[in-house]
């Protein structure tokens, strides 16, 4: 283990984190300010689409919640949607586990919370490069409290807004370009590049499933022939 | 208490037991030895597996041709990605293709 990486302090560590997230929020801002618009234009009171933000903290499935109240959907089609909906960060959750073993039930707790998709891309590779620091859950604390601020101020940036965020601009597409950011980069090997190959015609060919499952369904065909190109 | 509030708490505290969930289990079981290494891939399959759609589906269905614009100003961010390893570039690069794209095809469609 790298002396010097042991000497990397908590609040160092911290600044890290806060630096590492600092180049994504360029996708989340606008993406945060058209759930803010879609929030209040479905009829949330300004209150509720705002605490949706912090109560919820998951960009696509607030989405599809503002979506269904717009078109009336029963109370418990909502809940099984946004439910199932995040079931990826199941996947999150047993990727960090290991790190994260040590600490307290207050930073489970509040790590937890804060392991949205962006936060925890940026924290994984950070966790999995080889330098031993010891205080890496400060890392994530610091990319997630990052992610957060910038998820609620995008939101009331778009409620405040509102209609004057021009939607013919396209600004959605930055999910997917944020998603491109943290993928694309994590492919350093010639498993990692197979596994994210499959995974991507997975989602396309199980397009048809419910709830977005195919994405649950593509990330373990992914996760397989990782695997099984690691083994050969 | 009104319907949204009982869908945001019940969706809020679905997601933060399910971001709980291994968190909380590899603490109490030992997992196979296979775990840790399929565990490795988890990154790229999600996060392939969230943005590819995005790219190549319009409405639901395949859309795998020129005139999505979204597939080729994606195509062109994952080389950016690729190449860059930047955040700011590859999304950067991506928005001002997106746009630039939607203008050309603007252009093409009221030039015929």
């Amino acid at each position: 283990m790298d002396k010097a990486a042991d000497k990397i302090s908590p609040m160092q560590e911290f600044l890290l984190g806060i630096k590492g997230e600092l180049p994504i929020l360029l996708g989340v801002t606008p993406f945060g300010m058209i759930y803010g618009v879609l929030a209040t234009s479905a009829g949330l009171a300004v209150w509720d689409a705002q605490a949706m933000s912090s109560v919820v903290f998951a960009g696509s499935s607030q989405f599809m919640l503002v979506q269904l109240v717009n078109l009336g959907a029963p109370v418990i089609m909502m809940i099984i949607t946004g439910f199932i909906i995040n079931l990826r960060h199941a996947l999150y959750s047993a990727s960090v586990a290991p790190y994260v073993r040590h600490l307290s039930p207050l930073w489970k707790f509040i790590l937890t919370y804060l392991l949205t998709d962006e936060a925890y891309a940026v924290a994984i590779m950070h966790y999995q490069d080889k330098s031993g620091s010891k205080n890496k859950h400060w890392f994530l604390l610091g990319a997630g409290l990052t992610l957060w601020s910038c998820w609620q101020l995008s939101t009331a940036a778009g409620i405040f807004l509102g209609a004057q965020v021009p939607p013919n601009w396209g600004l959605d597409f930055t999910l997917a370009l944020t998603f491109i950011a943290l993928a694309v980069p994590a492919i350093n090997d010639k498993a990692s590049f197979l596994s994210s190959l499959s995974a991507g015609l997975a989602a396309l060919l199980t397009r048809g499933l419910p709830f977005k499952l195919n994405l649950i369904a593509a990330a373990l065909v992914g996760i397989t022939v990782g695997l099984w190109s690691e083994r050969r | 208490m009104s319907e949204i509030w009982i869908v945001m708490l019940s969706v809020g505290v679905l997601t933060f037991l399910t971001r709980l969930s291994f968190i909380y289990l590899l603490d109490k079981l030992q997992p196979p030895e296979v775990v840790p290494r399929a565990l490795r891939f988890v990154p790229v399959a999600v996060l392939t597996a969230i943005f590819i759609p995005e790219l190549g589906l319009q409405n639901g269905e395949l859309m795998l041709s020129l005139e999505n614009i979204r597939l080729v100003a994606g195509i062109i961010a994952v080389l950016v990605a690729w190449r860059t390893k930047s955040a700011l570039w590859t999304i950067g690069v991506g928005m001002v293709s997106f746009w630039a794209l939607t203008w050309l095809m603007g252009a093409i469609a009221s030039s015929l």
